[in-house]
């Protein structure tokens, strides 16, 4: 049995196509993924985001225990609310999933997880307090949901939609956050807009979401997520990355801090042994066809392969992000191989799309 | 979701109309292109063609995934929808307006054997 978010009575009442999405029943589309998609560019959309998962982490040793966690370094957030994207790391250097982190203060940070890898995630924690001695407790939070709001008119709307919100978030920097009362609300999210990610009490989801449909926030389902997230050139967790692929590899080496040579995260060791041995860029499908995860790409320097693939609803062309070998520069042509016929793609660099616009 | 009942049916999604001239019109059914919401890309096969019954010949993909398309009957490819390949959101709007190929079917009792509305609508239940 699926497991339901606090908004899934929401989603069938609005008539949304539901599928399984990591263990959780969640809305794909509510009619149409395009204009949910389009919505979001150009105007403002929202996605039920409660499957997931929230931790707090909290105690005297939290900064120096997130330092040794994570690859980014949390040491760069001193502004209370901002945040840090990273990827968690194994011994190997693989990636155990990717997050987010909010500062709160030295002994105070929330942490968002991917649904799918949530258990393993608290696990892995769980297991490095415990074997760090660390004096910090890790707070599972399910009894919070999150709503991300999310396109040009997304923070209008969410200040219509909640009275008062406007003058808690209004100063909010890009990757910030700040309490409204129970509801924590950050300038952060999935899709190469402006907006908000809203995380509050499950009692307060449903209310939420109708007064934010009732200012005009269209609900949109993971079909628009995906295709938005690949066109802003967003990393998607078990499709461009996993356990056995380097943040090296599947660019993300911006999210790698190296500088201070005493922090020795999980994961470091291995990421200095051995360095970049693909690189990942996007691909642009000049021939008819849709790319998708898992095709082959030839190139002059060799083999790759695409890690996710669609179509784009603001290029009217597919795209998609590929590992592929050192040297393959933006502008060159590649071919893909779809259904054993090999079709012409242009190397560009991702993003593809973000803020309303085509970039590539 | 529609099923025209003057129409027949295959498990895997296809409707077939048999025209007055015993060819047959085909495309995907309105709860297949629901399933696959935004059509995006058609690959058809080319007029000539000869196709066995259940053969792979066609393939449709929306912005979520790629599916094949299968001949309902064995014969002969008679034409396909260049509208549809140039406009694949046709599908969508109206997935039985939207043909897709064109069988001279290999032998005309083959029909027979494929599903009518309420076994289309049965199978999927």
């Amino acid at each position: 049995m699926a497991q339901q978010t606090p908004l899934h009575a929401s989603h069938i009442a609005a008539g949304a196509r539901m599928v399984d999405f990591a263990g959780w029943d969640m809305p794909v589309n509510y009619g149409s993924q395009i204009e949910e998609h389009h919505a979001v560019r150009r105007d403002a959309g929202m996605f039920d985001v409660s499957h997931m998962l929230a931790l707090d982490l909290e105690g005297a040793d939290a900064k120096a225990f997130l330092r040794g966690l994570i690859a980014n370094d949390v040491a760069k957030l001193t502004e209370s609310g901002k945040a840090l994207y990273s990827c968690m790391l194994n011994e190997q250097g693989g990636v155990i999933d990717d997050l987010i982190v909010y500062f709160l203060s030295d002994t105070s940070y929330r942490i968002v997880v991917n649904a799918g890898t949530a258990d393993k995630d608290v696990a892995w924690m769980q297991q490095r307090l415990a074997a760090t001695g660390t004096q910090a407790k890790l707070c599972v939070r399910r009894d919070l949901a999150m709503i991300a709001v999310q396109g040009p008119n997304a923070r209008a709307k969410t200040w219509a939609a909640l009275p008062g919100a406007e003058a808690a978030s209004a100063g909010l920097k890009v990757f910030q956050a700040a309490a409204f009362g129970d509801i924590f609300i950050a300038r952060t999210g999935y899709t190469g807009e402006h907006g908000f990610e809203l995380t509050l009490p499950v009692a307060k989801a449903a209310a939420t979401w109708d007064a934010l449909a009732a200012a005009g926030v269209k609900p949109c389902g993971l079909g628009a997520r995906d295709t938005l997230r690949l066109e802003a050139g967003m990393a998607l967790y078990g499709n461009d990355m996993d356990e056995s692929v380097s943040p090296l590899d599947a660019g993300l080496a911006w999210t790698v801090d190296l500088k201070d040579e005493s922090r020795d995260f999980v994961g470091r060791a291995a990421l200095v042994a051995k360095s970049a041995s693909k690189q990942t860029l996007g691909l642009i499908l000049e021939d008819k066809g849709v790319l998708r995860s898992h095709q082959k790409v030839i190139a002059a320097q060799g083999e790759g392969e695409t890690t996710s693939g669609t179509f784009s609803p603001t290029l009217e062309k597919s795209i998609a992000l590929a590992r592929l070998p050192l040297g393959v520069a933006a502008g060159d042509a590649v071919e893909v191989e779809i259904r054993g016929k090999r079709l012409k793609a242009r190397v560009v660099k991702a993003p593809f799309a973000r803020n309303g616009k085509a970039l590539a | 979701m529609s099923t025209p009942a003057n129409l027949r049916y295959t498990a895997s999604h296809e409707w077939v109309r048999v025209e007055a001239d015993g060819t047959l019109t085909i495309g995907i059914t309105d709860h297949a292109q629901e399933a696959l919401g935004d059509v995006v890309f058609l690959e058809l096969p080319e007029a000539g063609r000869v196709v066995a019954q259940e053969e792979a010949i066609a393939v449709i993909e929306s912005v979520k995934a790629a599916s094949d398309i299968y001949a309902p009957v064995a014969g002969e490819i008679l034409e396909a929808n260049q509208a549809a390949v140039d406009a694949p959101e046709a599908v969508n709007a109206d997935a039985y307006a939207a043909w897709l190929f064109k069988i001279k079917p290999a032998n005309a009792a083959d029909v027979d054997g494929l599903l009518d509305a309420a076994g289309y609508e049965a199978s999927i239940g």
